[in-house]
């Protein structure tokens, strides 16, 4: 395929993305047991907790797709995991109070 | 093509044990992993320390490594042995990075083959979905507009090996899209087994660094540099924005670090981010008898202990 080819059209995936259990776990390649693992541990959180299925919103797919990530690459437990999200997550917070600066 | 000093790459020893590669893969990775670094070239160095811990975690792969020996000098174009690969037969190590190493550099791949086996979503049955990370530029999100992007597509050939194949896909990229967000391209991913309907291919989406803006979120900062009396008396100066350039008034007592906001010009994403302008006193150097003159006829009109604070 060239570049010439006419764009095809990207659309945000987040925007508006609500994941069953099953869809995410398809999408992120892992087992459903694992999702449900990341919720118990609060790493995600469904978008209405007592919903009779789950449902996930852009946000928490992204987290769970980093929480994934970092176990894998960097050999990290879902405690560990949770705590490098939040850590994160400060240093963030941080950077914007500090006009986005590290 | 470029050799690759693996034993450096991860600073250990050419003599170093099992454990100590480990420990030190696992330092590295923590420093250089891209979701965590703020590394200027964080998903490089990962790229690059994932693929030494792949030859030097391996046995097989180690011994075949070091008998290249020390590699040729600095700059020296490296090829590989004629005989390189008899006598060892490498079994396909799973990933060792994961699918941001998903590019090896051409001395691994000459050496070693493009790897089977990596990006775990792609070995499991029900990988039909894609999935790549890329960097844009910050114009591509402000104001939309195509972009053509270089994947490596796993495919798995006649003899059921897998190869990466390049594809190059000219991507329409969502306006508004912030750091961390995926475009979706629906039936981009693998073709159907048989009936159904082609997966679809999700790309990671973070910026390159601009020159002018820092990224935080939706939101963009800019560094201006403001004259002291221009501060002190407040004025009205051009700023860049993503926009375009703007006039921009500085109220009195403005001070270095006074942050000005101009609320939805960040990422045009719903809702906008903010644009934040960042403000730093420049001073004009004393350069001249007149400006040295006016430098102190201000310490005389305005006496200011700026070390107050400090006690002194």
């Amino acid at each position: 395929m060239s570049s010439h080819d006419p764009a095809l059209p990207g659309e945000i995936f987040e925007e508006g993305a609500a994941l069953s259990l099953r869809d995410l776990s398809r999408m992120l390649a892992v087992e459903e047991r694992h999702i449900i693992e990341l919720v118990e541990e609060g790493v995600i959180t469904a978008l209405e907790v007592d919903a009779a299925e789950w449902r996930f919103g852009g946000t928490e797919i992204r987290r769970a797709r980093v929480a994934l990530r970092l176990e894998r690459d960097l050999g990290v437990n879902l405690p560990g995991v949770a705590l490098a999200l939040e850590l994160l997550e400060e240093l963030r917070q941080l950077r914007r109070e500090r006009g986005g600066r590290a | 093509m470029e050799f690759k000093d693996y034993y450096k790459v991860m600073g250990v020893a050419r003599d170093a044990t099992e454990a100590q590669i480990k420990q030190a893969y696992r330092k590295l990775a923590r420093k250089y992993h891209p979701d965590v670094s703020k590394e200027p070239d964080a998903e490089a160095r990962f790229k690059e320390v994932g693929e030494a811990y792949e030859v030097l975690r391996s046995a097989e792969k180690r011994a075949a490594y070091d008998r290249l020996g020390a590699g040729p000098r600095a700059g020296e174009d490296f090829r590989p042995p004629p005989d390189w690969g008899s006598g060892f037969e490498f079994s396909g190590a799973g990933p060792g990075a994961g699918e941001t190493s998903a590019d090896y550099s051409e001395f691994f791949e000459a050496l070693f083959g493009r790897g089977g086996g990596r990006g775990r979503q792609f070995d499991r049955g029900h990988g039909e979905d894609h999935h790549a990370r890329i960097l844009l530029d910050l114009d591509a999100t402000l104001s939309g507009g195509s972009r053509a992007f270089t994947l490596r597509v796993p495919e798995i050939d006649a003899e059921g090996r897998i190869r990466a194949r390049e594809r190059t896909l000219n991507v329409q990229v969502p306006k508004g899209i912030l750091p961390g967000q995926t475009i979706r391209l629906a039936g981009q991913g693998a073709a159907p087994h048989g009936g159904g309907h082609a997966g679809d291919l999700y790309i990671e989406v973070e910026f390159q660094p601009h020159p002018l803006y820092r990224i935080e979120g939706r939101d963009l900062y800019l560094d201006l540099p403001v004259a002291p009396w221009e501060a002190a008396l407040g004025a009205t100066v051009k700023t860049p924005t993503p926009g375009g350039p703007v006039e921009l008034k500085i109220p009195a007592a403005s001070h270095a670090g006074s942050k000005l906001r101009l609320k939805g010009r960040g990422i045009p994403s719903s809702p906008p981010g903010d644009f934040y302008v960042v403000l730093q006193i420049a001073l004009p150097a004393a350069a001249d008898e007149k400006a040295k003159a006016a430098y102190r006829a201000l310490a005389e009109a305005a006496p200011f202990n700026p070390r107050a604070s400090l006690g002194v």
